[in-house]
């Protein structure tokens, strides 16, 4: 397995679609890392705790926070790092040369799997330390530990989303033998879920419970329930969730309800949670992400080891 | 007898209520060139699938240097070497990084890899072109390629599944040279192609599968007796008489398998090029010799005539 991870990623760094890829995420970092220097004197108070982690959540009146970025790009470096594992192998020829290797069937999935892996990580680290880097020169606050901890968990939460798309790529391109058609099948998907989702969990949610004119409070708490909960079926809403939670020390909660009721407390004072109690409130999307990358990875690898080989 | 290779008991594949492959009983020995022949969806490829574990057995079992395939496969995989009908090399690749991929896959060490592969591109005659992509390659060229990649493991049993498909004829022969070169060191080929005068080229036996059956299977000369009869030659001599004591004198010359004689013209069967000698025996026997013609029993008319009773 080994040789083909070696192969694979070689491959991968020199390849053309790296270079794109890596121009896309390093322009979006400088554009975030622009857009936070921007405006984070706005919303940063003298008493404003993690000044640091403000950096990466800060947006523009028109232009979006680098979580936004990221939960943009994951998705399109995970399919553009999947979609063609197998098929273009196999259109190539080179599926049955390489079957034909005294290697186990499964080292060919694994090898790939890892090195697209590997490029992923190597991608999310780098945008992540780029903007981290450039931001502590420009404003001149060091990060504080939990802070650290906070952005270590954020790329770790984004490279398993990033693993969710690569391998639905990766299931699509041994389902489809076509390359194009892999590609788009991911790229549907993820439309579907990242644009159409929340639009489709509110129209659902507003069916059930019509808000009307002048909703109660039980009414809006239980159309935000019923979004909240369908909504979550969609991968994107739940890392965006996640990274929330993780980035927003002062986010309390995920329950939609809650967030319903804080609308009508917002003159508290917030306090910031510590990392332990942020992360348990989103350990349910953390799981299922998780659970969601497995899955997918665990159906094309059951899928490619029991094909019958006719002509490969 | 050589060592057996190749065995395979009952060999049997079935796809979804077709069967591909149907009892195949096969016995391949070491050094031979073996001709497999057979219409496509006849059950070749299956059978190669089946032999290098790539494929499981409906039923039956098969043998190849010793290992079951099914439950050994990297074993098989080890020595046995898989020249694809429409063999693929990562195409951004040079050669020389396409053989030394197989390389690492098959776990040579790096010095050793370095020189075999070098090696091997020199005898496919792809020195010059080893630092090349092989996107720039045409077709024959990548053939080649494929013949060395097969050789970079310790192999003893290849399988070319049409491996002179779509090659120009100098090409071709420069294949056939180089399968030809690794039988004569010990590695057994099983030779698939529809190019029957190829296969009669180079291949010492060869066997026809049609619809899973092997309907045919013995060297072609063999083959030519059982169905023709009388030899691969066949020399047909017109004399101006064909007395009983010259059919009686040709039929002792060695080599020669049956005579018959109709009116003028004499029908000999032989397993060589006996036209010199022949014609010297029919002038010595004080009969005028008006013409000769020879005909070679084609692995064509063998073909198709099995793959008709099937």
């Amino acid at each position: 397995m080994y040789a083909v991870f070696r192969k694979e990623l070689a491959d991968h760094l020199a390849s053309r679609r790296f270079a794109i890829l890596f121009a896309l995420v390093f322009l979006a970092a400088i554009f975030a890392i622009y857009v936070a220097i921007q405006n984070i004197r706005s919303v940063v108070t003298p008493t404003t705790e993690f000044v640091f982690l403000k950096m990466f959540t800060t947006s523009g009146a028109t232009l979006p926070s680098f979580p936004f970025f990221i939960s943009l790009f994951i998705p399109i470096i995970g399919i553009a790092l999947g979609f063609d594992t197998i098929n273009t192998e196999r259109a190539s020829g080179n599926l049955s040369r390489l079957l034909s290797q005294p290697i186990y069937r499964d080292s060919v999935i694994n090898g790939k799997f890892l090195a697209g892996l590997a490029v992923m990580s190597v991608m999310i680290v780098t945008v992540i330390a780029i903007v981290a880097g450039l931001g502590l020169r420009i404003i001149g606050v060091p990060p504080g530990s939990e802070e650290i901890l906070r952005l270590m968990v954020f790329a770790i939460v984004s490279i398993i989303y990033g693993a969710f798309w690569m391998a639905l790529a990766a299931l699509f391109s041994i389902f489809f033998n076509r390359a194009a058609t892999s590609m788009l099948a991911s790229i549907a998907l993820w439309i579907f879920f990242f644009f159409f989702m929340s639009v489709i969990a509110g129209a659902i949610a507003n069916a059930q419970v019509p808000l009307g004119s002048n909703p109660t409070v039980e009414m809006l708490i239980r159309n935000a329930t019923i979004q909240g909960m369908l909504g979550r079926i969609s991968p994107c809403i739940l890392y965006g969730e996640a990274t929330a939670a993780l980035l927003t020390p002062e986010l309390a909660s995920l329950n939609p309800a809650l967030m319903v009721l804080s609308t009508y407390t917002s003159g508290r004072m917030i306090t910031p949670l510590p990392f332990n109690e942020s992360l348990l409130i989103i350990w349910p999307q953390i799981v299922s992400i998780v659970a969601l990358a497995a899955i997918c990875f665990g159906v094309s690898y059951i899928k490619f080891m029991r094909e019958e080989i006719r002509s490969i | 007898m050589g060592q057996v290779v190749v065995e395979t008991n009952n060999l049997t594949k079935t796809y979804d209520g077709f069967t591909a492959v149907d009892g195949l009983n096969l016995r391949i020995e070491e050094g031979e060139i073996f001709g497999f022949l057979g219409p496509n969806g006849a059950g070749k490829t299956t059978t190669i699938l089946m032999l290098l574990g790539l494929t499981e057995p409906s039923s039956g079992t098969a043998q190849v240097c010793g290992y079951n395939p099914t439950r050994e496969p990297l074993k098989v995989k080890g020595i046995v070497g898989y020249l694809p009908e429409r063999v693929g090399f990562y195409e951004d690749l040079t050669a020389r990084q396409n053989l030394r991929y197989t390389a690492e896959l098959n776990n040579l060490p790096k010095e050793e890899a370095e020189q075999k592969i070098t090696g091997l591109l020199a005898t496919v005659g792809l020195s010059e072109v080893a630092d090349q992509q092989v996107s720039k390659f045409s077709r024959g060229m990548k053939q080649r390629l494929g013949i060395a990649d097969i050789q970079i493991k310790e192999q003893k049993l290849a399988f070319l599944d049409e491996p002179t498909t779509g090659i120009d004829p100098e090409g071709i022969d420069e294949i056939l040279q180089l399968i030809v070169s690794m039988a004569k060191r010990k590695v057994t080929v099983i030779f698939c192609s529809h190019q029957l005068h190829q296969v009669q080229k180079i291949c010492t036996r060869v066997g026809i599968l049609a619809k899973g059956h092997l309907v045919a299977d013995g060297s072609i000369d063999r083959l030519g007796d059982k169905t023709i009869g009388g030899g691969r030659y066949r020399i047909e001599a017109e004399v101006a008489q064909a007395s009983p004591e010259l059919v009686d004198s040709i039929k002792q010359v060695k080599g020669v398998l049956a005579v018959q004689a109709s009116g003028n013209s004499l029908l000999i069967g032989c397993d060589k090029d006996l036209r010199g000698k022949i014609a010297k025996l029919i002038v010595d026997s004080d009969s005028l010799l008006v013409g000769m013609k020879i005909e070679e029993y084609s692995l064509e008319k063998i073909y198709k005539k099995y793959s008709r009773e099937a």
